[in-house]
């Protein structure tokens, strides 16, 4: 088996908590179809047959025993619960299922939504014979006001600088701004190999990695690591420059102490052993060269490669915030082909639904109401003479406006703009 | 006169709708004209039935025949046509009585009217003297075909084994046949192998081969875990595709690696046999990589090996044994072939450099660049002139190995060729194959490089493991190259590309060839790990390797130092045994 797929559906959408303190993250409804469903979706369509999610108990018994939940999947899901107040990172995961992992990993969040070609992303991994490969995309511009947000966002956000080379794969560096004290520090070593350097800002992470086995079981040993992007990333894409990946042969009476600081070496070097021999003579009679212009012959003689593939055009979204969720909402539908009305929604003439709504199933919608840009769940009664424009109600319930939760109960003639209704 | 026009008759009453049929109706040709002749009458139903029936069978053998049958037929027969005018049967005797068919080229039509011609200008023999000869041949043949049971032809060729009884054109150099195009598309659906696509307009004197564009690989259209291929090979082809591993000796070296790592990971399915699935397993593989990229000769050969050795297996072997020996197998293939040839190479090389020697070298070998650097460090004193081409540039990649060893180059481009060759002494220039005529098949570039060096009388030495040694022919690097990506071509200069709209000019072609062909004439010598041979020994190379797989090399080898051919060599040693 070439990958396998591990599902982070275990977040608590911190910076949501509006959203999320009634309706887990997974289950939020995008479209009318819980967020978990997108990168479910993506994961079949690209051909996986199975997947390992990890969530909180909670989100699986909705996942297995709720019949309004329903996931409409095919592959096979290996859920395996974590507690949830045992506060563990995404790499804390990752360690507690590691029993279950076989072969190298492919890590999705279940909080993205994108339509991204995997394969570019996989075939780096491929090619290389890459440590991590992960998928950026540029970011886009928020163009809807938040409800319950006064004014434009604060820009105080941190921001991530990503340092790629000429050919805008290969990752050289990637820091927060938070993990900066004064300013940007670059490290000789990477100037000296890669002497231009591209660094970027406005990008997204999708959190969307490829991880080799060994950094797994890295991971096992390294207890000190609980979160992937957060932790892993930075230092598997610092590591690629550190002196002890780049010597041929680690020499065990020097490197005693990094040996047991650094279990990557140790595992690294167990990987590679098996058939090194022809592997390195391959690339010896290869007349490839990923880069050029001094004497060292491809990759550096680096071992350790992290390669990143950044999409221009195509969405892709991260829905942990209220703003990215009201942008998911108006863009989810483009993803999938259902049609905007469900069928068994129930609409009488004088209603007037606009392009961008999506009405789910077993609706009501009575006369005069009038519809634009939103998203109106399951089983929901809309009654008479309410106007719905861009909102997103969620099932059961009726009324109209902004961001409704689920039971919540709008009389008639109601007309709310731009707020957030709590649950009954 | 009259039994011919009996044949002419019923030679018609054959053609179906005036269709000339160039195969062979040789033998009943011949036995209608003898029953003709013979009897006088004509012949009955059941005869016409039998003759009929010949026929066909004969039709599916076609592709035996050689032509020299056809050639020594024409002179014979030809002279014996009747003096009927009948423009169609004049057309159908001239063609019929060719009786050898010719094997039928997939390019079809110009060979219909080639024999048309030829045999009516040969000079009419006196008529009595064929006769006889003719009657004797007869005799033989008849004699001969009461022998043989089977209503196979007499004019065929007895199969020598060393020829492949049919020679059908590989599909890769017939693309632009919709039928040979549909039964490959058949093929990969049924391995579950993804169809490639061509991509871009092709040039109309290669429309016949692939051309594919990098930015689609093959991989967009399998399943991300691939399960149908083993990852190890779906990495390789991503490899070959985005030319991450290139030339040859690489190719197949990674080849026999991901070979290893299907085997570890094989299991012998239940009532099945280790020897017989295995060979299948691979089969779909192999289409695989051929759609990332078209084989290589030595990665043919080394396939060949690979299931020769699988197919040897004794069934009573177990699995994990059966395993362990292919694994053994293929280290001592690569050790062999690769690293002990290029050793072996390597001081058969070193005798040809002299101190002061400037060396001219094209592109990256890697067994050039291998000898280059042994020779350097025996202290031989030299300098190396790199000549380099576009798109690949691949001499750069050479000049930055040469350099780090410490030989001082010189890098030019090819158009700086006849500018420096005045300088140098000798050209070492490396090979992808060597086929069967004693041509070399090289990177583009390389024909030109022995032309002008031939013109300079400057030796040309091409150095080639034996493995690389393949039984095709070919005199030229039309008919079977390889089109690499012609967006390859493009380049961008102070931001501005140039042929950035290339697609949009309906009349501009982009043409990026990746192999040709140098004639045995331009080179003067090749250095193998038999030994230093002329080019024209290539075939007493393959015809001694195939003659016993299992002949050691050092047999072949003095062979070739003695001046003496290597079959004789056997023969002492078996006579002295």
């Amino acid at each position: 088996m070439e990958l396998q797929a591990v599902l982070m559906a275990a977040g608590g959408g911190s910076r949501m908590m509006d959203l999320t303190y009634n309706t887990h993250k997974p289950l939020l409804p995008v479209g009318n179809k819980p967020l978990i469903w997108y990168p479910l979706n993506l994961l079949e369509r690209v051909g996986f047959e199975e997947v390992i999610v990890i969530t909180n108990k909670e989100v699986q018994k909705m996942i297995s025993t709720d019949p309004k939940t329903k996931l409409d999947v095919k592959m096979k899901l290996d859920i395996v619960c974590i507690q949830e107040d045992a506060d563990m990172g995404t790499a804390d995961a990752l360690r507690h299922i590691q029993q279950k992992i076989k072969t190298d990993i492919l890590v999705v969040s279940c909080d993205l939504i994108t339509d991204a070609a995997l394969h570019e992303v996989v075939d780096l991994f491929r090619a290389h014979d890459a440590t991590l490969s992960m998928l950026m995309s540029k970011a886009h511009e928020f163009t809807e006001t938040v409800p319950g947000q006064k004014g434009k966002k604060k820009t105080g956000e941190q921001r991530d600088f990503v340092g790629v080379d000429g050919t805008g794969k290969r990752l050289l560096f990637m820091a927060n701004e938070a993990d900066l004290d004064e300013g940007l520090v670059i490290r000789k070593s990477i100037m000296r190999k890669h002497p231009r350097m591209h660094i970027k800002t406005g990008l997204v992470d999708a959190h969307l990695y490829c991880l080799k086995k060994s950094v797994v079981d890295f991971l096992a040993d390294n207890k000190s690591v609980s979160s992937i992007r957060g932790e892993l990333v930075p230092y598997l894409v610092r590591k690629q420059f550190s002196k002890s990946m780049n010597s041929p042969n680690v020499n065990d009476e020097a490197d005693q102490n990094l040996k047991k600081k650094d279990g990557n070496a140790n595992v690294e070097i167990q990987i590679l052993s098996r058939d090194e021999v022809l592997l390195q003579l391959t690339r010896e009679r290869s007349c490839w060269n990923d880069h050029r212009g001094n004497m060292s012959e491809a990759y550096h003689g680096g071992r350790l490669r992290c390669y990143v593939h950044i999409m221009d055009e195509g969405m892709c979204y991260r829905v942990n915030t209220l703003a990215a969720y009201i942008e998911a909402n108006r863009l989810a539908p483009k993803l999938f082909h259902e049609p905007a009305v469900h069928p068994s929604a129930v609409i009488s003439v004088l209603c007037l639904i606009g392009a961008d709504s999506i009405i789910g199933a077993s609706c009501q919608m009575s006369d005069k109401t009038s519809i634009k840009r939103s998203m109106i769940g399951a089983s929901t009664t809309v009654r008479e003479k309410v106007k719905v424009t861009n909102s997103i109600i969620m099932s059961h319930h009726r009324g109209g406006g902004s961001v409704i939760c689920s039971n919540a109960v709008i009389g008639r003639g109601a007309d709310i703009k731009y707020c957030l209704v709590g649950s009954a | 006169r009259d039994s011919s026009v009996n044949v002419v008759q019923l030679l018609l009453a054959r053609l179906d709708n005036g269709v000339v049929w160039l195969h062979s109706d040789g033998p009943e040709k011949k036995y209608e004209i003898r029953r003709a002749k013979n009897d006088g009458k004509e012949l009955t139903k059941e005869e016409k039935q039998r003759l009929r029936k010949e026929k066909k069978q004969q039709k599916k053998q076609k592709d035996e025949k050689g032509t020299s049958e056809r050639a020594k037929e024409k002179k014979h027969v030809a002279p014996s046509q009747p003096v009927a005018t009948q423009p169609p049967t004049q057309k159908a005797h001239t063609v019929l009585p060719a009786s050898a068919p010719i094997p039928v080229p997939a390019s079809g039509a110009p060979s219909h009217s080639s024999p048309a011609p030829s045999p009516a200008d040969k000079p009419a023999k006196s008529r009595a003297e064929l006769k006889a000869e003719r009657r004797a041949r007869q005799e033989a043949d008849r004699a001969s075909k009461q022998q043989s049971c089977s209503s196979s032809s007499k004019t065929k060729a007895p199969p020598s084994e060393l020829n492949p009884v049919v020679k059908r054109l590989p599909e890769h150099v017939q693309v632009d046949d919709p039928a040979v195009v549909k039964r490959l598309a058949k093929k990969l659906e049924r391995q579950q192998i993804p169809l490639r696509s061509d991509y871009g307009y092709k040039v109309s004197l290669f429309s016949h081969l692939h051309q594919y564009s990098r930015k689609a690989p093959l991989t967009q259209q399998l399943s991300i875990p691939s399960t149908v291929i083993h990852p190890s090979i779906v990495r390789l082809g991503l490899q070959y595709s985005q030319g991450i591993v290139v030339g040859s000796n690489a190719r197949s070296v990674a080849l026999l690696h991901a070979f290893k790592q299907v085997i570890r990971d094989y299991t012998t399915p239940p009532n099945e046999e280790l020897a017989r699935d295995l060979v299948n397993k691979l089969k779909p593989y192999i289409s695989f990589l051929n759609q990332c990229r078209p084989l290589s000769a030595s990665m043919g050969n080394a396939i060949k090996y690979i299931k020769k050795e699988i197919s040897n297996i004794p069934s009573q072997f177990k699995e994990e044994e059966a395993k362990t020996k292919l694994l053994t197998c293929i280290d001592r293939y690569i050790n062999e072939n690769v690293v002990l040839a290029a050793k072996a190479i390597s001081k058969y090389a070193i005798e040809k450099i002299s101190d002061g020697d400037v060396i001219l070298v094209y592109g990256c070998s890697s067994l050039v660049n291998h000898i280059l650097c042994e020779a350097y460090d025996k202290s031989r004193k030299f300098r190396v002139i790199i000549v380099d081409s576009r798109p690949r540039l691949e001499g750069r990649e050479a000049l930055r190995r040469l350099v780090k060893q410490g030989i001082s180059c010189t890098y030019v481009l090819i158009s700086a060729l006849s500018y420096v060759l005045p300088e140098v002494s000798k050209v070492f220039l490396g090979a992808h194959a060597l086929l069967a005529n004693g041509y070399v098949m090289s990177r583009v570039g390389t024909s030109q490089i022995a032309l002008v060096a031939r013109t300079f009388n400057v030796p040309v030495l091409v150095c080639c493991e034996t493995y690389k040694f393949c039984e095709r022919v070919q005199t030229d690097s039309f008919v079977s190259n390889e089109l690499d990506d012609p967006d390859d071509l493009m380049v961008t200069r102070k931001g501005k590309t140039q042929l950035e709209n290339w697609h949009d000019v309906s009349s501009l072609g982009l043409l990026n060839l990746v192999y040709d062909v140098t004639p045995p004439d331009f080179v003067d010598l090749v250095i193998t790990d038999l030994g230093m041979i002329p080019c024209t020994s290539v075939p007493v190379v393959l015809r001694v390797k195939n003659l016993d797989h299992s002949m050691p090399v050092w047999m072949l080898e003095r062979g070739f130092r003695h001046k003496v051919s290597p079959c004789l060599i056997l023969h002492a040693m078996l006579h002295r045994l």
